[in-house]
């Protein structure tokens, strides 16, 4: 039901040329942590796997190029490594953590829309060797996180 | 957050610095956009009346095969230039006029830093300035009078800051035009026209460039104290930050021509 009435919202907002605005509530994993700038990490031992989230790539619209970093490469926590094209905008991707890059998705150089498809899964952006895991520390659980985006949506 | 002066109910509007030129290079203007986006924590406004040479602009991703007719610009010497921001390609010249709002994410209340939060932004500020010389239209992220366009947008958004920059076509020689090719990615409201019948000028609308940037800086103090500034303090000798934004030298269009494009250039001095 409230699916259908979005839709409907959607295309009234297309017809009237107005912008249509994202979904109420995005996704949010349980396991991950989570960035104030919409980047998830899962960790994997002394590596970790980072994205962005459900409600970044909601609010970023259709995905059609990623700027990817380069495999050897370091990371710093709160600094960007790569960027996002989406509705005329670039906008930075973030590390939540600080760290060596092991693997690009570099599917994402032909298959862009994994990021809003699939935010969690095939729209992984890198992995890397984490270099200091008390950084973790800083992140936000699922709970957190979740607040965290009404809190954001409430002040819009 | 930069602070400004109080208002009427005594609200302090952000400061925003307002850096005017005219006929400067748009590889210039788009190198001082960057390095004010990262390295600056204030809010500006830059307008620019006009660039020469004509000049092609494309977004972070544009591929120039699919964008730009080579072997002209080879032939004609045009320069082409990759931006740091999104977006589409368009071509530059003395007709255009460049507005850019650079803006720290908490400068205006209430407004996320996401790309169409930020555009419905600007066509709401845009809509006071343009009302009252034709029927004013944000259609899908491009200015609009009716259903012809004069102003294309790009953005680039970055932890705590974000960019929104426009081309608008004051004026345009169409001739120029000649030198893009219709993108694949359009808007659906262009509806496969070509350029003549898809763009318009805003001279047909507006009696003056100056009648324009006016009403730029008048509706900008709904939101900020605005406050203009010396272009030289603007353009400071930073040679640490680097920028992006690149001029794509004459080996890199060759090489495309002749084999698969790929995003590496070769840095050309300005």
């Amino acid at each position: 039901m409230a699916a259908s009435r979005a839709l409907w919202a959607c295309r009234a907002a297309s017809y009237l040329r107005i912008s249509s605005f994202p979904r109420a509530f995005s996704t949010v994993l349980k396991d991950l942590k989570y960035a104030d700038t919409h980047e998830w990490v899962k960790v994997e031992g002394d590596s970790a796997t980072i994205g962005i989230t459900d409600h970044a790539q909601d609010h970023l619209g259709d995905v059609v190029y990623v700027e990817l970093p380069e495999v050897g490469a370091s990371v710093s926590q709160g600094k960007n490594f790569g960027a996002v094209e989406s509705v005329k905008a670039t906008s930075d991707i973030n590390a939540p953590i600080s760290g060596e890059i092991l693997q690009v998705n570099d599917e994402l150089s032909e298959k862009p829309g994994f990021i809003n498809g699939s935010p969690y899964d095939n729209g992984w952006i890198i992995k890397v060797k984490i270099s200091d895991p008390n950084e973790l520390n800083s992140l936000m659980d699922d709970d957190k996180y979740r607040k965290f985006c009404e809190e954001e949506g409430a002040k819009h | 957050m930069s602070a400004g002066l109080a208002g009427p109910r005594g609200a302090v509007r952000p400061l925003m610095q307002l850096v005017t030129m005219s006929g400067a290079p748009i590889l210039r203007q788009l190198h001082l956009e960057e390095r004010l986006l990262r390295c600056t924590g204030d809010n500006w406004c830059i307008i620019n009346d006009g660039t020469a040479p004509a000049t092609i602009v494309m977004g972070v991703s544009g591929r120039v095969s699919e964008l730009v007719e080579i072997q002209p610009v080879l032939r004609d010497q045009v320069p082409v230039i990759r931006r740091f921001s999104g977006g589409g390609t368009v071509i530059v010249d003395q007709g255009t006029v460049f507005v850019t709002f650079i803006c720290s994410k908490n400068a205006i209340a209430g407004l996320q830093p996401f790309p169409r939060d930020i555009m419905s932004w600007t066509g709401q500020l845009y809509e006071k300035v343009f009302a009252s010389f034709g029927e004013f239209h944000l259609l899908e992220n491009d200015y609009a009078f009716s259903h012809r366009k004069f102003g294309g947008n790009a953005q680039s958004i970055t932890r705590n800051r974000w960019v929104h920059h426009t081309s608008f076509l004051w004026d345009y020689d169409m001739k120029n035009m000649d030198y893009l090719k219709i993108p694949k990615r359009a808007p659906k409201y262009r509806l496969a026209r070509n350029h003549t019948d898809f763009l318009c000028s805003m001279k047909e609308y507006m009696p003056s460039r100056s009648v324009f940037t006016e009403g730029i800086t008048c509706a900008l103090r709904d939101h900020f104290t605005v406050q203009p500034m010396e272009l030289e303090t603007a353009f400071s000798d930073d040679k640490e930050f680097v920028p992006s934004t690149k001029l794509l030298s004459p080996q890199d269009l060759e090489a495309i021509i002749s084999s698969k494009e790929t995003h590496t250039v070769h840095e050309v001095q300005a």
